[in-house]
């Protein structure tokens, strides 16, 4: 054995200090740039429906994001989510717009539709043993195209007052409810990821395919979980997003993919860094649209977002390559 | 404590005068707090195979590193190529200038490039070629293999070569980067070979050893290193064995015996043939299989009871390692079925869920890749069998499952005695004792194991054997496919000697010694 000398205990001790600044420094970012956008125009930047629009109206790309994490945990990407929100939204409109349904059945065949896309992406990549990049950037793309035939590719608005109720117009404690329904998704997704065996399973997939599959977990089963979950978080979020607006427009959905990736990716240097987490993913997609808010409220043109979400997903891939390194040379 | 250290000429060559091809003096290293080095000395004379010995943890692959350039060491010491001092922290182009090549233990191959393609691989990395003249390239490397008896085809790509072949091909590398016409005209090249064996059969070592006794006598000076102590005996002149960072001693190898070698690793006597175990009484087999056949495996059938600890052996290709990966399940099988405590199953349908079920547990040679996940803890895989039954599948408790992973760590005397940390940073040996609880904890009928002694240090091999009995007393039958004679020797009540897929010979009860199943093995051809 290797003879260890006392000075061990020091740096252990600041080993655990380090380990809660990673763990809130993205906490630590986020009330920073409050702070800095809150000084620089305290008038339109700091009123509480500022924030009460920002947790609103984004609930949409928490909710995506949420869905990618369960597959990304699998060792799976989902690039179609955002065609299927899209896909989604656009079932709903037309069901409840042109067909005159009521908003409940609508919601209901949203819903359906994502866990068909679901289902599809799981058997392509489980059945065919395809890489899960290829099969959901293709489904994505043909649920999109089904989304302009269906919508004759035009916005349909005038959506049931109840839905857009339901999710922007009631508010609790001044906060659109929209924002609580992705709270809690994100405490269930928690709670499932950290403290059941489900969620146990899904890590060890991630991790290693073939030792789950040798230590007797049933490995497709949890992948094609996984693409079932991410399908209905992705129709969920067409709902939502549906809420938001009263309409659904066949392209503006597609924009969401990368910045839930982004929030995804940034949100596993938070909190538990090294796997993606709920907590973390909620965090960073609010931390990244207070900064995208506070440089309109500048006057920075729309095109900021792009620098962020792009920068942040850059950044975001880097810092998890630095953590999963360091784990890995204290070996 | 240094063990018949004689300066006579042993396998050197060049005469005492000659300045020895490496010598390293005062060579230490610390990583936080431990020291992986304290204050270390390495001569290696021309023309030696000399070994490098230790257990894990000795601060022999620390040496190997700081030599390869991976580490920086402390301090000043001193490092001397042929004489000429060589600056720290070592360079690539310096060892390439000095004649210092190394064949680390994966290897450094591309498995989707062909052999010629990987032997050209160092040139390629280290000058601009403009143009490469492949057909020229096909004719030298053909030469350069008939040299040395080694049956590669230049074109053939990587993937297809069995283990040893390249072994071989990484070796005959290494030797050709340090001997092409790089205008040295003193240094003959020294090799490091790091670990070259583990992954293969007695047979193949032969052809191996073969290969560097044919590159010794055209020049070349070799530290090979290992930590088995036979292959150790049978190859190197002189040898080198590190214990906890130091220098235990160094021996000239024709006058040592393995005891006192093993006296230098462990510190301590381990007595290895006092682990036979005793004779058992045996009830009526629980346990029986029967026409397993597929792959290179003819119908095979064999009845285990409580208790018994049946090994399986022979020569690589004679089908013994695919019998338990068949058995779990993992690997097809074409026919076969398996009935454990009166429930019968048919092994095609088997899938290792459906195997621990019936209870039945497999642990794989390759524990990186298929034993435990490297990347998350000791306590996560600990666990991952009996999440349910340790807490509540919708509510687990986290102070239950480390309860249960400090306990099964404490058992087994996993060190360090740390559940949160990677399994990935233990020593082989410790990796092996997580693997062992992970699955005995489960309670299982019938346990099978795939070399379960593979990259396991002295030390913790003990440890093992104790474990794997005590398992089977507690009424667990044990199947266990090994190619480490000592170790069927060690634990088995019977050893079951493949030929060609079938049985060729059964040793049972006294019959089993290291010799006895050597000979048993390669009689039959």
């Amino acid at each position: 054995m290797i003879k260890t000398r006392a000075a061990g205990e020091g740096a252990r001790a600041r080993q655990t200090w380090g380990d809660w600044f990673e763990r809130l420094a993205l906490l630590l970012v986020w009330a920073a740039t409050i702070a800095l956008f809150g000084a620089l125009r305290p008038d339109s930047f700091l009123t509480w429906s500022n924030f009460a629009t920002i947790l609103g109206s984004q609930s949409v790309i928490v909710v995506i994001a949420l869905g990618l994490i369960v597959p990304l945990t699998a060792g799976d990407y989902d690039l179609s989510i955002a065609s299927n929100l899209t896909f989604a939204a656009t079932i709903l409109a037309v069901l409840n717009v042109n067909h005159g349904l009521p908003i409940g059945v609508a919601i209901a065949a949203a819903l359906a539709a994502g866990l068909a896309v679901g289902l599809v992406n799981g058997f392509f990549v489980l059945y065919f043993r395809m890489n899960s990049l290829i099969v959901t950037m293709g489904v994505g793309t043909f649920a999109h195209g089904l989304t302009l035939w269906l919508g004759d590719q035009q916005t349909i608005s005038g959506v049931s007052d109840r839905l857009v109720n339901a999710v922007i117009v009631d508010r609790f404690l001044g906060v659109p409810l929209g924002f609580y329904y992705a709270l809690i998704l994100c405490a269930i997704l928690w709670y499932v990821l950290s403290y059941t065996a489900l969620g146990r399973r899904l890590l060890f997939v991630g991790r290693g395919r073939d030792v789950a599959r040798l230590s007797g977990i049933a490995v497709d089963r949890v992948r094609l979980g996984g693409f079932v979950c991410s399908g209905l978080m992705g129709a969920v979020a067409g709902i939502l997003y549906v809420g938001t607006t009263a309409a659904a427009d066949p392209s503006s959905g597609l924009t969401f993919l990368l910045p839930a990736f982004a929030a995804a990716f940034l949100g596993a240097t938070s909190i538990n860094p090294g796997r993606f987490n709920p907590w973390g993913t909620i965090i960073s997609v609010y931390s990244l649209v207070t900064g995208i808010t506070g440089l309109s409220i500048l006057g920075v043109s729309t095109f900021v977002q792009d620098l962020f979400y792009g920068g942040a997903l850059v950044i975001a891939v880097t810092l998890s390559q630095i953590v999963r390194g360091r784990e890995e040379r204290l070996a | 404590m240094a063990i018949a250290l004689s300066h006579a000429e042993g396998g050197g060559r060049g005469g005492a005068s000659a300045p020895p091809v490496l010598r390293i003096e005062g060579l230490s290293k610390s990583f936080g707090g431990a020291q992986a080095l304290d204050n270390v000395s390495l001569t290696v004379r021309h023309g030696e195979v000399h070994g490098l010995l230790g257990q894990n943890g000795s601060g022999k692959s620390t040496l190997i590193k700081i030599l390869s350039g991976f580490h920086s060491p402390d301090g000043s010491p001193k490092i001397e190529i042929d004489g000429r001092s060589v600056s720290l922290p070592v360079s690539l182009a310096a060892l390439r200038a000095n004649g210092v090549s190394f064949v680390h233990q994966h290897l450094g191959l591309l498995p989707s490039l062909t052999v010629l393609e990987n032997l050209l691989l160092s040139d390629f990395a280290a000058e601009n070629r403009w143009y490469v003249d492949w057909r020229a390239e096909a004719r030298r490397a053909r030469r350069l293999f008939e040299r040395y008896d080694i049956r590669l085809e230049p074109t053939s790509p990587l993937a297809d070569l069995t283990p040893v072949e390249r072994a071989q091909l990484a070796i005959v590398r290494a030797f050709d980067e340090v001997t092409r016409d790089k205008g040295q005209a003193l240094t003959r090249g020294l090799l490091v070979l790091d670990e070259p064996t583990p992954f293969l059969p007695a047979q193949d070592v032969d052809a191996l050893f073969k290969l560097i006794r044919g590159i010794v006598a055209d020049g070349a000076s070799v530290i090979f290193v290992s930590h088995d102590i036979d292959e150790v005996l049978e190859i190197t002149d002189r040898a080198t064995v590190l214990r906890d960072g130091r220098v235990a001693g160094v021996f000239e190898t024709a006058a040592t015996s393995k005891a006192e070698v093993i006296r230098l690793i462990v510190g301590e006597h381990v007595d290895l043939e006092a682990l036979r175990p005793a004779a058992k009484e045996l009830a009526a087999p629980s346990i029986v299989i029967s026409g397993l056949s597929g792959g290179s495996l003819g119908p095979f059938s064999v009845s285990l009871a409580p208790g018994e600890v049946v090994g399986l052996t022979g020569l690589i290709g004679s089908g013994y390692d695919e019998v338990v990966y068949m058995t779990y399940g993992a690997a097809a099988a074409a026919a076969g079925a398996i009935e454990i405590d009166g429930v019968r199953s048919e092994i095609a349908s088997l899938t290792p869920r459906l195997s621990i079920a019936r209870g039945c547990v497999l642990i794989p040679g390759d524990r990186l890749a298929a034993g435990a996940v490297a990347s998350l803890s000791v306590k996560e895989n600990l666990n991952q069998p009996v999440m349910e039954s340790v807490s509540r599948a919708w509510a687990l408790s986290d102070a239950k499952l480390a309860r249960n992973a400090a306990a099964l760590v404490g058992r087994f005397d996993v060190r360090p005695r740390d559940p949160a940390i990677l399994f990935a940073s233990l020593s082989g040996g410790n990796q092996q004792k997580v693997l062992l609880a992970k699955w005995f904890q489960t309670r299982p009928r019938l346990i099978l194991l795939d070399e379960p002694t593979q990259g396991v240090d002295i030390g913790a091999r003990a440890q093992v054997f104790a474990a794997i009995a005590e398992a089977a007393r507690q009424g667990a039958a044990v199947l266990c496919a090994s190619s480490d004679y000592e170790q069927l020797t060690a634990i088995c009540d019977r050893v079951l000697i493949f030929n060609r897929g079938r049985v060729a010979q059964e040793l049972v009860g006294a019959q089993i010694s290291k010799p006895a199943i050597a000979e048993a093995c390669y009689k039959i051809e």
